[in-house]
């Protein structure tokens, strides 16, 4: 791929992934609307389709207002840190056999690695507000990132083991018989795990104390308005959307699916779509737990559990003497 | 500086050295009104809590002395908004029993079933917006706040079509109640509560036994006994702590007596415990309800019928005091007539207030996250507590 055409697709990559986040919202808003008996958005656009069109440009057109004790260049520089990553781990999804941006041989750790580094917004943001409740999101972000990221990693590295690549396109491959979540106990076992983790990493209910609305008002971005507090919404919106899909190119087998090859990108977005409504169900279901408990779940529950998940594995790979080509 | 001279700071021993003072209030999403907590933190765990209210005074208590009989009992419905009918019935019972002012029997049935009605209204409130406060406004919390206030219509339809207001309702008057149930009104009553009483167990299903809940919830802010009974709670807090005092079985009035019905006790004392007490007198308020439905005598609601004027009530000089349970505990008036129209001198014992009083004794020590938890399960209404 010449830089041209890589840049051509990024541009389009990008819009695409935007458009995307703004109707996810809104499929999340009528999710929750129906869960909790209500109707959600249907006045704007035909069932409420342009609401989220709305809700972009009212907070473009919105007021930025700069708390006057901010560290300015901190509090500005914030919400683009963070969108960076948020926005980056698309380039190594491919969406087909072909696909995507970069099909790098080291795709899954590109996307562990990078979709970790927005915890430098998050914390930019919230020590940059000067503002106590932001000041103690970003403390509590910081102990989550860390605790989760952990579990995350070993049980994106279930899959890894079995398909003995990190190259996103062969993890796929490997699943042309038999997808990774349908693996007898490990797989059901390391996908239990990644939800909860990226549930924690996505910082949705019953794991948002950092923004915890309740007692920390709204966490780090309590004083951020209008684009700014749009662009970390962004942020964590194609975190959440890119997580699904790194859940469903793992687990769930990515494009495989019925039907002619042309199908493929469709079922892969099926399956990143109906991970996100499992996320969302949870998120609407659930009370938040406390940040010591948060911690106690990931040490000593979900991190023991994912090593050992991560060392069966490991011994029957080894032991059916496939894989483990890393 | 006359807060801080004011404050009761209570304090957990502490090691550390770092500490940071967070306002919590009075404008904060779960502040349930305006009340105002500075928090002392160490990290996440609160070291001491210094409780500050008075931001919705109104001159309660003043204004009764400017209103007469007939005109105080509308505004007496604004001291405790969410539970206006038990705030009411406290008021007039109080000029009841001074005045030695007869009730009809079909009266005191009529007060029984609305009094008991928005008892479950405001604990629909109370479950709805305690979930909320530990689920947040985006997450399961608000799932149930919207199932609990759906719930919570039900019965503000009801109290519409009895007196046409939905929040402050001047159904109360003195010697009696100002309007007798339209026609129907009974059937669709009963009709509520069951629908309501089948909705509790889709809570309990919700919530009990789920890990999130239960972790949050058991343990934590645990009033024992004899801290409670020292700093005078009431209400479902005062029977989580395992004392079964309840008003309308220690000292019946407007006919309780005539009512078999349990008073739920609990003993952890903890926010599971507070939570239990309501789930249970949720069932036995819808169970007075049909009770007293059934048992609904004939007759006159008024033994004062007709409001001839404003000055027309005149209570012969002396005082005395009355008390109701209400749905967060003990509503009293403490009333001093000097023979006119108005009063001379009422008091309101706020079950809120007192309530409030045990936060700065089990806050410290918690996180923060706590904080909003025990402050919900207590369940405050700020127009009470701050009258």
């Amino acid at each position: 791929m010449t830089v041209a055409t890589s840049a051509v697709t990024a541009f389009i990559l990008l819009n695409a992934v935007i458009l995307m986040v703004t109707y996810v919202t809104l499929l999340e808003r009528k999710f929750a609307a129906r869960m909790q008996s209500r109707i959600g958005p249907f006045y704007v656009g035909p069932r409420g389709l342009l609401q989220p069109i709305a809700d972009a440009l009212k907070l473009m057109m919105k007021e930025d207002v700069v708390p006057t004790a901010a560290d300015r260049g901190v509090y500005n520089l914030a919400p683009i840190v963070f969108l960076v990553p948020c926005l980056l781990i698309f380039a190594t999804i491919p969406f087909a056999p072909g696909l995507g941006l970069a099909d790098l041989n080291i795709g899954v750790l590109f996307f562990l690695a990078v979709s970790s580094l927005e915890i430098v917004g998050l914390f930019m943001g919230g020590w940059g507000s000067n503002n106590k409740y932001a000041l103690l999101s970003a403390m509590r972000a910081v102990n989550q990132i860390i605790s989760y990221d952990l579990p995350l990693i070993f049980a994106a590295l279930v899959p890894v083991v079995l398909a003995g690549s990190l190259q996103m396109s062969a993890i796929v491959a490997a699943q042309q018989g038999l997808w990774f979540v349908a693996y007898p106990i490990i797989g059901q076992l390391a996908f239990l795990a990644f939800l909860v983790a990226t549930l924690a990493a996505e910082n949705r209910v019953p794991f948002d104390i950092l923004e915890a609305e309740s007692e920390l008002v709204a966490g780090f971005r309590v004083e951020y308005s209008g684009m700014k507090f749009a662009l970390i919404q962004l942020g964590e919106y194609a975190h959440m959307i890119g997580s699904s899909f790194l859940g469903a190119l793992l687990f769930l087998g990515g494009w495989l699916g019925p039907g002619p090859e042309w199908l493929g990108p469709l079922w892969f977005m099926l399956k990143a779509v109906l991970i996100f409504l499992l996320v969302t169900w949870v998120r609407w279901s659930f009370v938040r737990i406390r940040v010591d408990q948060i911690l106690a779940v990931s040490w000593k529950l979900l991190l023991p559990a994912t090593l050992l998940i991560l060392l069966g594995t490991a011994f029957w790979v080894a032991a059916r003497g496939s894989g483990g080509g890393v | 500086m006359a807060v801080t001279a004011a404050r009761t700071v209570v304090e957990v021993g502490y090691g550390g050295n770092e500490r940071l003072m967070m306002n919590m209030g009075p404008q904060h999403p779960s502040a349930h009104g305006v009340f105002r907590a500075i928090l002392t933190l160490e990290g996440e765990t609160v070291v001491a809590v210094d409780a500050v209210i008075g931001y919705l005074h109104r001159c309660h208590e003043k204004l009764a002395e400017t209103l007469t009989y007939v005109q105080y009992p509308s505004i007496a419905s604004k001291t405790d908004y969410v539970a206006a009918m038990t705030a009411e019935l406290a008021y007039v019972s109080s000029v009841e029993k001074v005045g030695a002012i007869e009730v009809p029997k079909r009266a005191q049935w009529l007060r029984v079933i609305v009094a008991e009605l928005q008892r479950i209204a405001s604990h629909c409130l109370w479950l709805g917006t305690w979930c909320m406060d530990m689920g947040g406004a985006l997450g399961g919390g608000a799932t149930i706040f919207l199932y609990c206030l759906r719930e919570r219509e039900a019965i503000l339809d009801l109290f519409e079509s009895l007196t046409g207001a939905r929040l402050l309702y001047g159904f109360h008057q003195i010697g009696g109640v100002r309007y007798d149930i339209p026609a129907g009104w009974a059937a669709h009553a009963r009709q509520t509560v069951a629908h309501i009483e089948r909705r509790l167990d889709e809570y309990e299903a919700l919530l009990e036994g789920n890990a999130f809940f239960e972790a949050r919830t058991r343990g934590v802010g645990v009033i024992s006994r004899d801290l409670a009974l020292e700093v005078g709670i009431a209400g479902p807090l005062l029977r989580g702590s395992g004392v079964g005092f309840d008003v309308r079985r220690a000292e019946p009035y407007s006919s309780y007596e005539n009512f078999p019905f349990t008073v739920p006790t609990e003993t952890a004392g903890d926010c599971h415990a507070r939570y239990r007490v309501r789930m249970v007198e949720f069932r036995q308020s819808i169970a007075i309800v049909r009770q007293a439905l059934d048992g609904l005598p004939e007759g006159a609601i008024s033994s004062r019928p007709g409001v001839k004027s404003v000055g027309q009530v005149r209570v012969a000089k002396g005082e005395g005091y009355a008390r109701v349970e209400g749905a967060r505990g003990e509503v009293g008036c403490y009333l001093v007539s000097d023979g006119g129209p108005k009063p001379y001198r009422l008091k309101w014992r706020g079950a809120s207030f007192s309530n409030l009083a045990v936060l700065p004794h089990i806050i410290p020590g918690h996180k923060v996250a706590d904080v909003v938890a025990i402050m919900g399960s207590v369940d405050p209404v700020f127009g009470e507590v701050d009258r």
